[in-house]
């Protein structure tokens, strides 16, 4: 029926009409319209802020639009739940993946929908069997009888993926999808894409990697500040255009660089071992360095950097500041020495998601600080808060808000600021720019070179290799547990760091 | 425009904390609504005022002194995410003991036949103490060995309950002196009450004690992290709140003159609704005396205003079951609307 005479109208898969949408305080969303097309990957992107996520729910169905209108193939929908989102052909591949870990990918995929058989039962060998027609139609090669907690996340997104085109869906939503993937399996997801599009499905694709938008976006919409500022097709758009659309603004350099002089060692690590995560793991970090780790996910890097601030301490090996070894056994002992830890994973271990601003921030200055007699010292801790949040430019309307209620780019500035209060002399930080905006990528990177400018010892773990190349002094690299180089920066380059990674 | 916002927050470091609707004036509202609507009632079916009984308000507040103390301990314990069931048998086991120790000098004793009468300040030093080790004893089997707060408190619910029995093998102690039997006398415990929540309402507030509590309900992990001593912490917690159970028991068998086993039976569900209708989030990081006070006294003005309405004892738990949903339900939305943001 949408056979030759393609035109404009007959392409469009999803249109999108001058939706709003109001949070209390907030307009996340200002008048915006949009179209995908069928057959097309459409990106949508912008800083922290802008509204993506607040879209891309309205569009899957999870919170309603204060106003506007969704058009699916011509039929405009009223969607109440992700449920009805799906049955209508849209489906939502989460950032934090909705899958159940004890049960079987092909329960994960049917559930609430299992081939049953003549006396009502499940019939596992259908359930198999159609699932297998599913994986090998989009190229996905996984049992499925596995048990989803076996799986790599990479995998898990596969899954996810099969389960949303098992209900035939029109138009997928990947919000960040390659986020924790390595470039092997974003390129295996890439090839999968491309099998959708040749199908005629439509994919709305989130993603803060600028370099991804030229291999795999058609068009790119941009948003700022709740507003819609263009469409374009991906190739007559420039990285610098695109960035500019986004921020408003022109972002002069990227990265600051690593220009301070590195001093004295202050901490060093002597075959620091955690079995099955790391072992043998020795290095030394100096007064004003910035020793960016790299590797693959799984190589140990976040283990390692728990292990050197006492989250899970090492089984063996030494760790010495300042050339004494001390015993790191509890974040408390890491902290009392100096240390500050910035976790990667914001919402698991970093924001007090149910507190304001000024809590997140005082809290860990004040097992050393802050207080008198027990009782808090309010007027100073406020004082303080206050200049780091102006510091760090966090963009809150002020210190009492929810934490809840900032983009992600803000709470991680303020993440940062929770250790800057315990003015700290060694920072490891782990992926300190996943999923936030250019804008706030910028200014971290240049806090970072500042506070080492300042003679802080910085540990910065990134699977970002740019933002390793970019920022670091010297770059370890990690394998599967183990140290397999560490380059000075002048001889470090992204063949020579994958090639370690990788081995 | 970062700047201009920064700027701004500068300029008022004196600022109250925030000028947001205090999540309190929701259940204000409520308890003011459901007062006013027993005052309508009462014109029309009983001819007189709900509130212009100045004895009627002091029995409403005392009759929940005893379950207001105790919600002060539970809303902490809530607070960073944990229940505590065995407030009601702590209530129980300290009215005991320290019935036992408050004699008066003819009494017949079931436990130390040869005892006098004691300085009121044993029996009172005695039941805190005893409140203290169960709730220390709560804290210690959540925190290190990792049980759910649900279970362990269970065990100490019913442990506790079952050491209120054997302590005299079942009999109640009675004639108590009179100076332990003022604590309970007149408006005695709901000034206990109030100087309880105060006490702590500035705790949670102000101390570092309480930032850390906070802290613990919202994010256990983010807690460790930051460098809190989190084991320690509820260790800490719960011991409060067995302090405060025990305080309760005191309270309560000073007011009964005398101690029985069965005393305290379910306070803790009470205790629990006053905390949960107050605003204190089950899920943790959420949760103000203020709050919880003002839940005691909606339990309290349910509990009068049928009484004065002669209506009958089962329909007031229907009621009180209601509420209790109700505030539930209203806790889920919130975290709704939270979780949308964020």
């Amino acid at each position: 029926m949408h056979g030759e005479a393609a035109d404009a109208s007959d392409r469009c898969l999803l249109e999108v009409r001058n939706i709003r949408k109001s949070f209390p305080g907030v307009v996340a969303l200002d008048d915006v319209s949009m179209r995908v097309d069928r057959g097309t990957v459409h990106a949508l992107i912008g800083e922290n802020g802008a509204g993506k996520s607040t879209l891309m729910k309205i569009i899957a169905g999870i919170i309603p639009a204060d106003a506007g209108a969704l058009r699916l193939l011509g039929r405009t929908l009223q969607l109440r739940s992700p449920r009805q989102a799906l049955e209508n052909g849209i489906a939502m591949i989460h950032q934090e993946l909705n899958l159940m870990p004890s049960m079987t990918v092909a329960e994960n995929i049917w559930i609430g929908r299992e081939p049953v058989n003549a006396i009502g039962m499940i019939s596992h060998r259908e359930l198999h069997r159609r699932t297998r027609t599913l994986l090998e139609r989009l190229s996905i090669e996984l049992d499925p009888q596995a048990e989803i907690r076996t799986l790599s996340i990479a995998n898990r997104q596969m899954v996810e993926i099969a389960r949303a085109l098992s209900y035939e869906s029109q138009l997928l939503i990947m919000d960040e999808p390659t986020s924790a993937l390595t470039e092997r399996d974003a390129a295996h997801l890439f090839a999968i894409i491309r099998e959708l599009k040749s199908q005629g499905k439509g994919v709305l694709y989130i993603t803060h990697r600028m370099d991804e938008l030229s291999e795999i976006a058609d068009e790119v919409t941009v948003l700022r500040d709740g507003r819609y500022i263009g469409t374009e097709r991906t190739a007559n758009l420039a990285r610098e255009q695109m960035i500019r659309m986004m921020v408003g603004r022109e972002l002069v350099r990227i990265f600051p660089g690593a220009r301070s002089v590195p001093g004295a060692a202050v901490l060093c690590a002597r075959g620091l071992g955690l079995p099955p995560h790391f072992q043998d793991v020795s290095f030394e970090l100096h007064a004003g360095e910035i020793l960016g780790i790299a590797g693959l996910i799984g190589a140990g890097r976040s283990k390692l950097a728990e292990a050197l601030f006492g989250v899970t301490p090492a089984r063996s090996g030494k760790i010495l500041i300042g050339g004494a070894e001390i015993e790191v056994d509890s974040p408390r002992a890491a902290l009392s020495r100096g240390m500050a830890f910035v976790t990667e994973d914001r919402k698991e271990t970093g924001c007090l998601l149910t507190l304001s601003v000024l809590d997140n921030l005082e809290i860990a200055a004040l097992t050393h600080g802050f207080v008198r007699l027990g009782f808090v010292r309010g007027a100073a801790v406020r004082e303080a808060c206050t200049a780091i949040s102006r510091q760090l430019r966090v963009k809150t309307r002020d210190l009492g808000e929810p934490i809840a209620n900032l983009s992600g780019g803000n709470q991680q500035k303020v993440l940062i600021g929770r250790w800057l209060l315990t003015a700290p002399s060694i920072l490891i930080l782990d992926e300190p720019t996943r999923g936030i905006d250019v804008a706030a990528k910028a200014e971290i990177h240049q806090l970072i070179a500042q506070l080492a400018a300042q003679g802080a010892a910085v540990l910065m773990i990134s699977s970002e290799l740019p933002e390793i190349l970019g920022m670091s002094h010297r770059v370890m690299v990690m394998h599967e547990g183990r140290v397999t180089g560490i380059l000075e920066r002048e001889q470090a380059d992204q063949e020579k760091i994958m090639a370690l990674a990788a081995q | 425009m970062p700047q201009a916002l920064a700027q701004q927050t500068v300029s008022t470091p004196a600022a109250p904390r925030s000028r947001r609707w205090p999540p309190e004036l929701s259940i204000l509202m409520v308890l003011v609504g459901l007062a006013l609507g027993f005052e309508l009632l009462g014109w029309i079916f009983e001819r007189q005022s709900f509130l212009l009984n100045e004895q009627r308000l002091v029995v409403m507040i005392l009759q929940v002194s005893v379950i207001g103390i105790i919600a002060i301990g539970v809303t902490q314990v809530i607070i960073t995410g944990g229940i505590d069931l065995s407030s009601g048998s702590v209530v129980a086991l300290t009215a005991m003991v320290a019935a036992s120790l408050a004699q008066s000098a003819d009494a017949v004793r079931p436990v130390y036949p040869s005892l006098t009468e004691l300085p009121v300040i044993v029996p009172v030093v005695a039941g805190l103490a005893v409140g203290a080790a169960a709730g220390l004893a709560n804290g210690t089997l959540i925190a290190r060995t990792g049980i759910p707060a649900f279970i362990a408190t269970l065990g100490v619910m019913v442990t506790a309950r079952g050491l209120a029995r054997w302590y005299t093998r079942g009999q109640p102690v009675s004639m108590l002196g009179d100076t332990y039997a003022g604590i309970g006398s007149g408006v005695v415990p709901v000034v206990i009450f109030l100087a309880t929540a105060l006490v702590f309402h500035i705790a949670l507030r102000f101390t570092r004690y309480g930032k850390f509590t906070y802290a613990i309900g919202a994010n256990p992990q983010a807690a460790r992290v930051s460098g809190i001593n989190v084991s320690r912490h509820l260790i800490v917690v719960y011991t409060i709140a067995g302090v405060l159970s025990g305080l309760a028991g005191i309270v309560t068998s000073a007011r009964a003159v005398s101690g029985q086993a069965g005393m305290g039976m379910m306070y803790e569900l009470d205790a629990i609704a006053a905390a949960v209708i107050g605003g204190a989030s089950l899920s943790g990081g959420i949760g103000r005396i203020t709050g919880t006070v003002i839940g005691t006294l909606i339990l309290g003005v349910v509990t009068s205003g049928f009484t004065f309405l002669r209506i009958d004892a089962y329909y007031q738990e229907i009621v009180k079951g209601m509420i209790i949903i109700a505030a539930v339900i209203a806790d889920q939305y919130r975290r709704r609307m939270r979780d949308a943001r964020a």
